[in-house]
């Protein structure tokens, strides 16, 4: 029986996070209501002309430079037909013969090891409004449309069939989110459709050389989805291929509900999208002094900040790839490790406390977050003055979150500095040995396992704040002379 | 003193400056001559009667307070309806956009209106611009002032037409192909079409982008040079708009062409041209020569070529703008439709006139898979060729002269054949193509009494040139103050 | 495409069906006819040599035409929906969408 290869491409759109639209003044913005963010020009009346907005085209040459693109010195918009309702001029103005950028790759590891994911090419697109059906597609009697998102810069990004796993598109997916939101280009929200996902793909028997017939596949709005709208689509192509019957190549969209793709039986009239160049938009000439500021601009990516941290801080992989996964926090991280000068200690904490509370890449909430990284440095000198112990650290972490005090601050209110004064801390000690003849006993019979216990009642009649060193000494000089 | 409707657009504000006339008074007049005669001439798609007259009430305001705005202030002017008006129908002609009111003003109508200039109403056009006659406006078709019976060019008809019948003493057309300046020769009035890039577009409801532009039809070249003034300069609306800097059109007017090179196209002078058309021209030539112009033969040898490659380009550019016509957002909607698909089809093909579909379908089809480079791209190959034509006429000359159209204005439904509608234009569309500023000026009339348009072309932004000569000839000829024979 | 009909029928339902235009029975043959016509007239511009000239889309050259990202008042929503010929609400309403 014939084992087949998957054979992927990712066709990605990025809401480029300008303040304005493409092509007109409006907002971009997100969830106003609906048909108060337009204008002649984004609604597509009679007369109204385009105007490029010069920051979407900087920000399309920032990840052409970040994904390792040929930014084309001379590119253009053109015209692409097709009538949609949510579409005002039943055009859109994209790029075609000559788009912004070509040629770059991303490096992925999906599991088996770092790849390299070619990148056709990079372009620059004005988005479609809202379509809200009044029930399902299938059966609405009619559907109604908002403007507001119309006009909306979208980046469009197109990977080579390079994919072989689901499990690839997912990495490709993620580390091309990554770039983008380290750009600070797109938030990366794929619920709220910011960035979306378009896959092509198709299986082949292993070893073959051309590519078998491929499907496309849309409406995945998840880097979950995305997964198993693959894996789902692969079974159902080899079943296919293995029973004999022949794929055609068609649109499907992914039913999240149904966890099936369903055909769009939509392409017995195949699209002419009649492309030309766009007459009320001249040509865009990038010039290297242009590209060299655009270069300027770019943050240290998280690939390169990644493999730094390990090397700077002496970090795992594992820790190192979480805390790369938002810039915020990757700043955070930095800051706190810089002004403790306890990397190690300070990577735990993020990853063991802090990221309980805050998504690790959400910029927002990891900037929003109510223990800054002096906090947190604050918390550590506590612990290294040996202030507070470890246990109490914890809590006095929680108490700060909740309230966005400095450690210090709680620690004095609440009284929970370590006591290490021998006096106070002896007489706890014979109260406990007094209390616990028989575990003495058992310790003088050598069964050590019982001092753990001792240490244990001494912390727990000083409410943890006893500092367990000091305690520890003063056990191993009391014990013999019981 | 004579009716003020008689008067250049000059003249008028002299008047109100020496306080020897009102904007009410003229634009009182102005509405009385419409009402009069438009039954007739049929220019006018819309008259904005109380709009004109609380704005002249304005102007008169400005002038007792010794403010006007300058030397448009309180004259009454009309407007193509392919023009943009805020609160006001906007319907291009077409069935399609009945009812659409923008929300908004062309960039040119916000720059007279802020120049005081006051609008009468819009006018009357083929539908969506494509036309050479108004025979093809989805309402009804315009008539020649100088012959009823007679179309009055097109497809800016009713802009030429107004001023000709003194409906208005300036307007505003566009040009795609020659929409000014064919119009301007069959009507007897001066008409200019500006540099591609000259004046802004935004608000000028796209028949092809790459080519229309928007332009004045006058009594004189003064008149012309007021109004180029006041609407030419960049947009940042208009990304094709140009920011070379605007002289001062009216100083320019003088200074006279003594020693101006001419160039003459021969090919411009083809077999099958009327007679009375070639003789008013060839003396106009002479009459330019005793002026101190020098004038010698030049070569346009893609001129044949110019017209197959703008009915490619123009069509398909159209039928790329006139996609948005679906029924959806505004205009025409046909109700009772299965589906959507249905419903546009349906909108489209009520809404639509018979040229416009043709046009959409040779457009359409042109850019269609498989065609692209046969038409379209070679199109726009050949586009170059011509442009390289006047690049080098203009190395060896000045301004290049000759006759606007082959003949004059026909009768109506005299061309069925789309074909020979077309070749009205093969002496201007040459100049759309190139991007260049081009004038048609009465040059002469027919045993017939009708108007025989001449025809200058200057280099890219050189408008000045072009009113400077349209100005000497008129200081030597008196065709543009003939009135055309109309009764009330 | 030599000589006979440069456009047929089908190439008329074809293009009519791309630009959404209802074309009736003699409106499509006559629209063959003339488009056959309009074509023949065109087919001049194939006999012209143009190996290696650039082609025009503007007659006056211009590039990097661009605005800052800056914020302007949108339309007031009444003025955006005033024209509308169907409404719900706040949007536009359009029939059944059936996928071609
Ligand atoms: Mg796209
Ligand atoms: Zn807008």
């Amino acid at each position: 029986m014939t084992t087949y290869e998957t054979v992927i491409g990712l066709e990605v759109h990025a809401q480029l996070a300008t303040r304005t639209k493409m092509f007109c003044g409006c907002r971009a913005a997100f969830g106003a209501e609906p048909n108060t963010q337009t204008c002649p020009v984004c609604q597509g009346m009679p007369g109204s002309l385009p105007v490029i907005n010069r920051r979407a085209i900087e920000f399309g040459i920032m990840t052409a430079l970040a994904i390792g693109c040929r930014v084309n010195a001379h590119n253009r918009f053109a015209r692409k037909h097709y009538y949609y309702p949510d579409m005002p001029k039943n055009y859109q103005i994209s790029q075609y013969e000559e788009p912004l950028a070509e040629h770059g790759h991303l490096v992925i590891d999906g599991g088996g090891g770092p790849r390299d994911i070619g990148i056709q090419r990079l372009h620059l697109e004005e988005d479609v409004g809202k379509l809200l059906h009044e029930g399902a597609l299938e059966t609405a009697q009619s559907s109604n449309v908002d403007f507001n998102r119309a006009g909306v810069p979208l980046m469009e990004i197109v990977s080579k069939p390079d994919l072989r796993s689901p499990d690839e598109a997912a990495a490709y997916l993620k580390s091309l989110r990554a770039i983008l939101v380290y750009l600070r280009v797109c938030d990366g929200n794929m619920e709220e459709g910011s960035m979306r996902c378009d896959a092509n793909i198709s299986l082949r028997p292993v070893g073959q050389a051309e590519y078998g017939t491929k499907v496309e596949i849309k409406n995945m709005n998840s880097f979950r989805n995305v997964r198993d709208a693959l894996d789902y689509e692969i079974r159902r192509q080899t079943r296919a291929l293995e029973t004999g019957e022949r794929i055609v190549q068609e649109t499907r969209l992914w039913d999240p509900d149904r966890a099936v793709t369903v055909s769009m039986r939509s392409k017995e009239f195949a699209h002419d999208y009649r492309y030309f160049p766009e007459p009320d938009l001249p040509p865009l000439d990038v010039q290297p002094a242009w590209i060299d500021e655009m270069r300027a601009r770019l943050p240290e990516l998280p690939g390169a900040r990644r493999a730094r941290f390990q090397a700077d801080y002496a970090l795992s992989a594992y820790e190192a790839d979480i805390l790369t996964q938002g810039r915020g926090l990757a700043d955070y991280f930095e800051e706190a490790a810089r002004g403790s000068g306890k990397p190690k200690a300070v990577a735990n904490w993020v990853l063991n406390e802090l990221l309980r509370e805050v998504p690790a890449d959400d910029d927002r909430a990891v900037a929003a977050s109510p223990i800054p990284p002096a906090h947190l440095v604050g918390l550590l000198h506590l612990m290294d003055d040996g202030t507070i112990s470890g246990k109490i650290a914890k809590d006095v972490f929680e108490k700060m979150f909740r309230s966005g005090e400095t450690a210090e601050a709680i620690v004095r209110r609440e009284g929970l500095t370590q006591v290490a004064d021998e006096g106070a801390l002896g007489a706890a000690v014979d109260s406990v040995l007094a209390a616990h003849p028989k575990v003495v006993d058992d310790y003088k019979a050598g069964k050590k396992a019982a001092m753990g216990f001792l240490v244990g009642q001494v912390m727990k009649s000083t409410q943890g704040k006893a500092n367990p060193g000091v305690v520890n000494r003063l056990l191993m000089e009391k014990l013999p002379k019981v | 003193m004579g009716a003020l409707t008689s008067l250049t657009a000059h003249e008028l504000a002299a008047r109100y400056r020496r306080g020897e006339a009102t904007p009410t008074a003229a634009v009182t007049e102005y509405l009385a001559r419409i009402a009069a005669l438009d039954p007739q001439v049929r220019a006018f798609l819309t008259v904005t009667r109380e709009d004109a007259l609380r704005r002249a009430a304005e102007a008169d305001a400005r002038f007792r307070a010794g403010t006007p705005r300058g030397a448009l202030d309180g004259v009454p002017i009309a407007l193509k309806d392919v023009l943009c008006t805020r609160g006001i129908r906007s319907t291009c002609g077409s069935k399609i956009l009945d009812g659409f009111v923008p929300p908004y003003d062309a960039t040119v109508v916000a720059r007279l209106f802020d120049a005081g200039a006051i609008m009468l109403g819009k006018l009357n056009m083929d539908e969506f611009a494509m036309g050479s006659s108004t025979e093809h406006s989805g309402y009804f078709t315009t008539r020649n002032p100088w012959d009823l019976a007679r179309v009055p060019g097109g497809s800016s008809g009713g802009a030429s037409a107004a001023v000709a019948a003194d409906m208005a003493a300036l307007t505003l057309g566009t040009d795609t192909g020659g929409s000014i300046r064919q119009p301007a020769a069959f009507s007897g009035v001066l008409g200019l079409k500006p540099t591609y890039g000259r004046v802004s577009r935004y608000g000028l409801i796209a028949f092809a982008s790459s080519l229309d532009q928007i332009g004045p039809f006058a009594k004189d070249g003064e008149d012309a040079a007021l109004m180029l003034q006041t609407i030419a300069g960049p947009d940042p609306m208009d990304s094709t708009s140009i920011g070379v800097p605007v002289p001062d059109y009216t100083a320019a007017l003088r200074g006279g062409i003594e020693g101006l090179r001419l160039g003459v196209p021969a090919e411009y002078f083809i077999d099958g041209m009327d007679p009375e058309v070639e003789r008013a021209v060839r003396e106009a030539i002479v009459t330019l020569e005793k002026l101190g112009a020098r004038t010698e033969p030049v070569s346009l040898p893609h001129t044949e070529y110019g017209l197959a490659a703008y009915y490619v380009i123009a069509p398909a550019e159209a039928s790329s703008n006139l996609a948005r016509y679906d029924g959806v957002k505004y205009g025409l909607r046909v109700p009772g439709a299965r589906d959507l698909i249905d419903m546009y089809s349906k909108t489209r093909a009520a809404g639509f006139g018979t040229e416009v579909k043709r046009r959409v379908m040779l457009g359409t089809y042109a850019l269609s898979a498989g065609y692209y480079d046969a038409y379209y791209g070679q199109a726009q190959k050949v586009r170059t060729l011509v442009r390289r034509d006047f690049q080098q006429a203009f190395e060896r000359v000045d301004l290049i002269v000759a006759p606007t159209t082959p003949g004059v204005a026909f009768k109506m439904g005299e061309k069925e054949d789309p074909i020979q509608m077309y070749l009205n234009d093969i002496f201007t569309i040459p100049v759309n193509l190139a991007g260049l500023p081009g004038v048609s000026i009465p040059g002469g009339f027919t045993q017939a009494g009708l108007p025989i348009g001449l025809q200058l072309i200057g280099r890219a932004f050189d408008e000045a040139l072009l009113l400077r000569a349209v100005h000497a000839y008129q200081q030597v000829t008196t065709w543009h103050t003939r009135k055309p024979p109309l009764t009330t | 495409m030599t000589s006979g009909a440069r456009i047929s029928l089908k190439d008329v339902e074809h293009v009519a069906r791309l630009a959404r235009l209802e074309l009736s029975a003699d409106e499509k043959e006559r629209m063959r006819k003339e488009l056959d016509g309009i074509l023949s007239y065109i087919d001049k511009l194939r006999a012209l040599d143009t190996a290696g000239v650039e082609p025009t889309s503007h007659a006056v050259p211009l590039t990097n035409v661009m605005r800052d990202d800056t914020e302007v008042a949108s339309l007031p929503q009444d003025e955006m929906l005033a024209n509308a010929p169907d409404r719900h609400g706040e949007m536009f309403r359009v029939p059944k969408i059936i996928e071609e």
